[in-house]
């Protein structure tokens, strides 16, 4: 995985609350066995018409945001699946960071499964961040995650974030989980020792 | 640590194989469902890794999202589909695990083959890289969600990082009404507490309503507990839960099954166990219902109309309500059961379960209707050996008399992975779980009910109150 540490660039704004998995990558992209190149199915019915054509109102269609590298969002980000396809997408697209009031549970930890920092912001912060995205001549915002800080086009005092220390830590440096995890081999045999004697029939051969 | 727990703490305690000091847990996994869609990049990591399944006995594969549901003796016709499933299978062989193919009669959906295979037992924690996991918790089982990474995560060490969940007790008491089904019940959960009302949450359904219910019943309440934002819910496991697992192949046998249900036995939620949030509902006050637009919570009853985004104060959410009645193509006013539909899908691990399918039929039966004209119906039963245990039972010949197609089973139209979708604009009675933009199909517009009501639904051409149809 890669790191993630200071990320400057372009924000886009996209003030949708619920946009759920199936907005973020449709079921048709669902078919590939590789985790790259579902960034051309990303937003697919937002940001193409009906006849295949780009839409020219969508946001991530628009200049400068078809650069974006962070994502402003409503409510309840990510809701609907649990596909990780959702993630893929929106990374191989370029975006590697998220701001949102709040985000659906298994998106939120999707996302720093994959390198993608979700911030979680009051709602008056991240409409006052979204309307600087909007409006700001160059909307290039840096997300520092050694000092948990927004700095933002404006110059204007950098908003901080919360995150979960281990987050922290493991994006800071690109820890694959399992990794991690099977440093602890022993506890988990120790647990399945115990399991075999208090519930055998999880445990019956034969089935 | 000896207060009174409830469900869910003595699930997670028991499970818990170290605790870190921001108290997320290495959670014990016992049991973990495989499907085609969400694995092969899985199974890629670990071959990159050089890493091996731990526990292949502890793991079940099955393709069910992409498989066709008609003839299946050629195999998948399009590519992308039999690309998935046939690298499903490669990397079962490669990995030493269990796989039902689409030609196994016990081949089905991955939520309805667990539970009848006994694969799904009380007091196990049981992932799937699918959010209707969610379904395995009416056997009082922690059963949620999980990506892909989490899925090789799981497949390497027969464990995942989780951060401890919030509990949140849903009591349903009274007596449903006629023609109420727990899919009402569960719709009506979500309309009340909303898409996002569960969420960090474990949701766990008690009351005599949840009681009363059927294991099938139980398993359509939990498995639409993703739509409520809850990633798990649970049932307390009781008589009808043993009946349900006894004899099932992978049920535990003689004395470790007596073993097994003395433990079973001490799950229940502790009197006085404390819930960090709880609501209630009363059985009186659930209708049949259908949803109007493009979220689950967007629930109304069958007797009401499609709501006029003009009564609603919030501006955020009447943005929402319009857009979804665009998308729907429903203007505000319209009474419920004036709407017209062009297919009824009834499947999905949602309601495609033996009792889903005879509930359906005996509505068939009672009202010796045919399907209207112009109308396309479907069922698509959940596994094989339910489409054998309905046609044992005669369901099938109901259902093709009516003009139902009779399929093979698998998601189906759920979701459109496979052929069976939508066209832009047509409009759905169906009995799955999700209507969002698109889900059945690029300008597909679904309405999610229950299986009676897509019966209903199918016999009159309109969205219907079954019980004004079984009443003429
Ligand atoms: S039936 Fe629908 S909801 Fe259930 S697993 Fe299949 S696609 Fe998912």
């Amino acid at each position: 995985m890669q790191p993630f540490t200071t990320l400057t660039g372009i924000a886009a704004p996209l003030p949708l609350v619920n946009v759920d998995t199936d907005q973020i990558i449709p079921a048709k992209w669902l078919k590939t066995i590789r985790r790259t190149g579902l960034g051309a199915g990303l937003f697919e019915s937002l940001r193409f018409r009906e006849d295949g054509s780009e839409n020219p109102d969508f946001v991530l269609n628009r200049e400068p945001y078809r650069r974006a590298k962070i994502l402003i969002v409503g409510e309840n980000f990510g809701c609907g699946s649990s596909r990780e396809h959702a993630p893929w997408a929106l990374l191989d697209f370029g975006i590697r960071c998220i701001i949102a009031p709040s985000f659906a549970d298994i998106f939120h930890n999707n996302c720093f499964k994959n390198g993608i920092l979700p911030i979680v912001l009051p709602r008056e912060q991240v409409e006052l961040l979204m309307k600087e995205a909007e409006n700001a001549a160059e909307p290039v915002f840096t997300v520092d995650l050694e000092s948990q800080l927004i700095h933002r086009p404006s110059g204007n005092e950098p908003i901080a974030f919360e995150i979960e220390p281990f987050r922290r830590h493991c994006l800071l440096n690109g820890l694959d989980d399992i990794g991690l995890t099977l440093e602890k081999l022993a506890a988990i045999e120790a647990f399945e020792q115990r399991q075999r004697l208090t519930m055998p029939w999880l445990w019956a051969q034969g089935r | 640590m000896s207060g009174p727990k409830t469900l869910f703490e003595k699930i997670w305690d028991s499970h818990v194989v170290e605790e870190r000091d921001d108290g997320t847990c290495l959670l014990y996994i016992d049991r973990h469902l495989v499907h085609e869609v969400t694995s092969p990049q899985a199974f890629e990591g670990l071959r990159q890794s050089g890493r091996r399944v731990r526990r292949p006995e502890a793991t079940l594969a099955v393709p069910d999202h992409n498989v066709p549901t008609t003839d299946r003796s050629r195999g998948i016709a399009e590519e992308t589909s039999r690309i998935q499933v046939e690298t499903l299978a490669r990397n079962c062989e490669e990995f030493g695990i269990e796989l039902f193919d689409m030609t196994d009669p016990r081949q089905g959906i991955v939520h309805v083959i667990g539970p009848e295979q006994g694969f799904t037992l009380p007091g196990t924690v049981i992932v799937c890289g699918d959010s209707h996991t969610s379904t395995h918790g009416a056997f009082g089982a922690l059963a949620f969600g999980i990506g892909t990474s989490e899925v090789e995560h799981v497949l390497a060490t027969q464990t995942l990082l989780q951060k401890r969940p919030k509990t949140m007790r849903i009591l349903v008491e009274g007596e449903l009404g006629f023609g109420v089904t727990a899919k009402d019940v569960i719709l009506a959960i979500i309309g009340t507490i909303g898409t996002a009302g569960g969420t960090g949450h474990v949701i766990e359904y008690a009351g005599s309503v949840i009681r009363g219910l059927s294991m099938e019943g139980r398993m359509t309440v939990c498995n639409m507990s993703i739509e409520a934002g809850a990633r798990a819910g649970l049932v307390a496991p009781d008589e009808k839960t043993f009946a349900y697992l006894r004899g099932r192949p992978r049920a535990p046998k003689g004395a470790l099954w007596e073993q097994a249900v003395a433990y079973w036995r001490s799950l229940p939620s502790d009197p006085g166990a404390r819930y960090d949030r709880e609501v209630r509902l009363d059985a009186a006050d659930i209708e049949p219902v259908v949803t109007w637009g493009t979220s689950p919570e967007d629930v109304v009853p069958i007797t009401g109309r499609v709501p006029d985004p003009r009564a609603e104060p919030d501006e955020r959410r009447r943005a929402k309500m319009e857009r979804a009645l665009a998308y729907m193509g429903l203007e505000p006013g319209t009474p419920m059961e004036e709407i017209r539909i062009d297919k009824v899908f009834l499947g999905s691990c949602t309601n495609a379960r033996i009792e889903d399918l005879r509930l359906a039929a005996d509505i068939l039966k009672r009202t010796g209707g045919k399907v209207a004209e112009g109308v396309q119906a479907m069922v698509v039963p959940g596994s094989g050996l339910v489409k054998l245990q309905a046609e044992e039972e005669g369901l099938d010949r109901i259902f093709k008399d009516a003009g139902f197609e009779w399929r093979e089973p698998g998601c189906s139209m759920c979701l459109g992975m496979n052929p069976d979708r939508l066209k832009p604009g047509e409009r759905c009675a169906s009995t799955s779980n999700r209507n969002f933009e698109g889900r059945q199909g690029k300008g597909g517009r679904t309405h999610l009910l229950s299986p009676p009501m897509a019966v209903a639904a199918a016999l009159t051409g309109r969205l219907t109150d079954v019980r004004r149809l079984l009443a003429s």
